[in-house]
């Protein structure tokens, strides 16, 4: 393992730290780590709150600020955070307007938010709305699975939802179109390589030189089917294809197409990828309206790719363009 | 029959229930790694470790505070789905218990199903989802006929150890249906799950405890 890390159990409290001194728009909890906005609570807004196990930054930490999140949760790395931490973080971002969660698909974040909820009821009377993401196509959607995974829907949602709140839209407003982008996004990614998880200091899973995990997870779980590694134009397609069935997307429909890199891989590879989702949805007659190329939610040191469409509409677009201010994501001011 | 159960007897139960945890702690870890993420063992451990120090520091005189302490530890303290799991467990059992002073071997078989009951209203789990539902369901199943057909609860905590142990037992050829195992689907099969497994521990506890 070679990281740039101090001690492997430190890595968390520590990267707080550094996000505490670079962005003086926000400040940190140490002891729930919690980061939030300097200026929350605002009387009247709708607060926003997300969290998760760490490991994926930019996701959640890097999307607080103006638009976006009010506050964020971090866990130990891939381990959801305990519902304290969100009891804090819910308490500190009320403005008397009601608070959202944005809960990541995943077995127990769902189960410690419920937990945190629960708690701001009874302790404040605080009203928490909760949306859960559940967007990879990888994973079949059943009654008898845990369900589909929350991934880089979670991205476009905090941003569209985080607009809306700070239009001053009410709880009920803010979390309806929180819903809306979660139906109309779907997602799938690939991995060239694992992760290693810094306490475990060994790759998560063995993959080969020539072999890459079609429909991976964020954690490293397991993916669709493992395949001979294929160029940029094929795997573009692996990945576009099941999404565009899978809701379906049709000729005509407007998208916000999100490339994201999973940690490990380039951004000159990420433009190629994306010059191959490109051609596939105009071919397909599908017009992208917005684009988003970067590594915002990643797994971390993991090389390979997620895609992401959103379909949108009028509205759905000029919250998207909204100002929002946040160490990750940044235009209009 | 009619003996009570001491709010001590219930704490040496919960510390009983922390040795066998610390002791078992690899191996649980070991059963994640197959199809999980390979870090129950280790939250378990820090969360009833978290639990027995909230006990030394506090003398809680009734069970329901006792089991209440316990609960809020470990929501608090183990993270994953096991804190929400295992802390409901405990804080429904508190809850069941109430302010009373004194417990009758109903009342705990009674406790142990309102557990049971926060377990499914946290987890939505079903028979057979290998969860530690299927080792926690048959116990509480037990119990409740063993103290039917006027046994000890002593011999009914043997009869609830036995059908968690194979309950758990049970759980190896399942198809994971819940939690991030089931993400594995047909690779799931094969596995022993990890909370069933620490379920049948809670029951060995009692039986090693002086009930």
């Amino acid at each position: 393992m070679k990281k740039l890390i101090n001690d492997p159990n430190d890595v968390v409290a520590e990267a707080l730290l550094g996000i505490e001194a670079a962005h003086p728009d926000l400040q940190v909890d140490h002891h729930n780590k919690i980061i939030y906005r300097s200026d929350t609570p605002k009387r009247g807004k709708v607060g926003i709150i997300s969290g998760g196990g760490s490991g994926h930054e930019p996701l959640h930490g890097g999307f607080v600020g103006l638009g976006m999140l009010d506050a964020a949760c971090a866990g130990e790395v891939f381990t959801s955070p305990v519902p304290d931490q969100m009891l804090a973080a819910t308490k500190l971002v009320d403005g008397g307007a009601g608070v959202l969660h944005v809960v990541k698909n995943y077995t127990g974040d769902v189960m410690n938010f419920e937990m945190s909820a629960e708690l701001a009821s009874a302790e404040t009377g605080a009203r928490v709305l909760s949306v859960v993401t559940d967007d990879d196509v990888a994973v079949q959607d059943s009654t008898w699975t845990a369900g589909r995974r929350g991934v880089g829907v979670t991205v476009l949602l905090e941003k569209i939802a985080g607009a809306a709140a700070e239009q001053g839209r009410d709880l009920d407003q803010v979390a309806q179109i929180a819903r809306t982008v979660n139906a109309n996004g779907r997602s799938m990614g690939v991995a060239l390589t694992s992760c290693t998880v810094p306490a475990a200091g060994k790759p998560t899973f063995d993959l080969g030189e020539d072999e890459m995990e079609l429909g991976v997870g964020i954690h490293g779980e397991p993916g669709r089917q493992r395949l001979p590694l294929a160029p940029a134009k094929e795997i573009a397609s692996l990945l576009v294809e099941p999404i565009l069935t899978d809701l379906p997307f049709s000729s005509g429909d407007a998208v916000i197409a999100f490339v994201n890199g999973l940690g490990g891989t380039p951004l000159i590879e990420l433009y190629v990828m994306y010059n191959e989702v490109n051609k596939i949805l105009a071919g397909r007659g599908v017009r992208v309206a917005r684009s988003l190329v970067g590594s915002y939610i990643t797994s971390l040191d993991m090389a390979g790719s997620s895609i992401t469409l959103l379909k949108v509409d009028d509205e759905l677009l000029s919250l998207w363009d909204a100002p929002v201010r946040t160490p990750a994501l940044r235009w209009g001011i | 029959m009619d003996e009570n159960v001491t709010t001590a007897v219930l704490e040496e139960w919960v510390r009983t229930f922390a040795t066998l945890i610390e002791q078992n702690r690899d191996y649980l870890t070991e059963l994640d790694a197959a199809i999980g993420d390979a870090d129950h063992g280790s939250n378990m451990d820090r969360g009833m470790k978290a639990a027995v120090a909230a006990l030394d520091d506090a003398a809680l005189t009734t069970a329901g505070a006792l089991f209440t302490k316990v609960g809020m530890t470990l929501v608090s303290t183990v993270g994953g789905a096991s804190g929400p799991l295992f802390g409901t467990f405990f804080l429904r059992m508190g809850a069941s218990f109430g302010d009373s002073d004194t417990a009758s071997p109903r009342d705990f078989a009674a406790a142990l199903r309102a557990g049971l009951g926060g377990v499914v209203a946290r987890g939505k789990a079903e028979p057979g989802d290998k969860t530690m539902y299927d080792a926690l369901a048959p116990a509480v199943d037990a119990l409740d006929l063993a103290l039917e057909a006027q046994s000890q609860l002593a011999t009914g905590l043997k009869a609830a150890r036995d059908a968690a142990a194979t309950g758990r037992d049970a759980t190896t050829p399942m198809l994971a249906r819940k939690g991030r195992a089931s993400y594995l689907g047909e690779r799931s099969v094969g596995h022993q799950d990890p909370g069933a497994t620490t379920v049948a521990l809670l029951l060995e506890a009692a039986t090693e405890s002086s009930f």
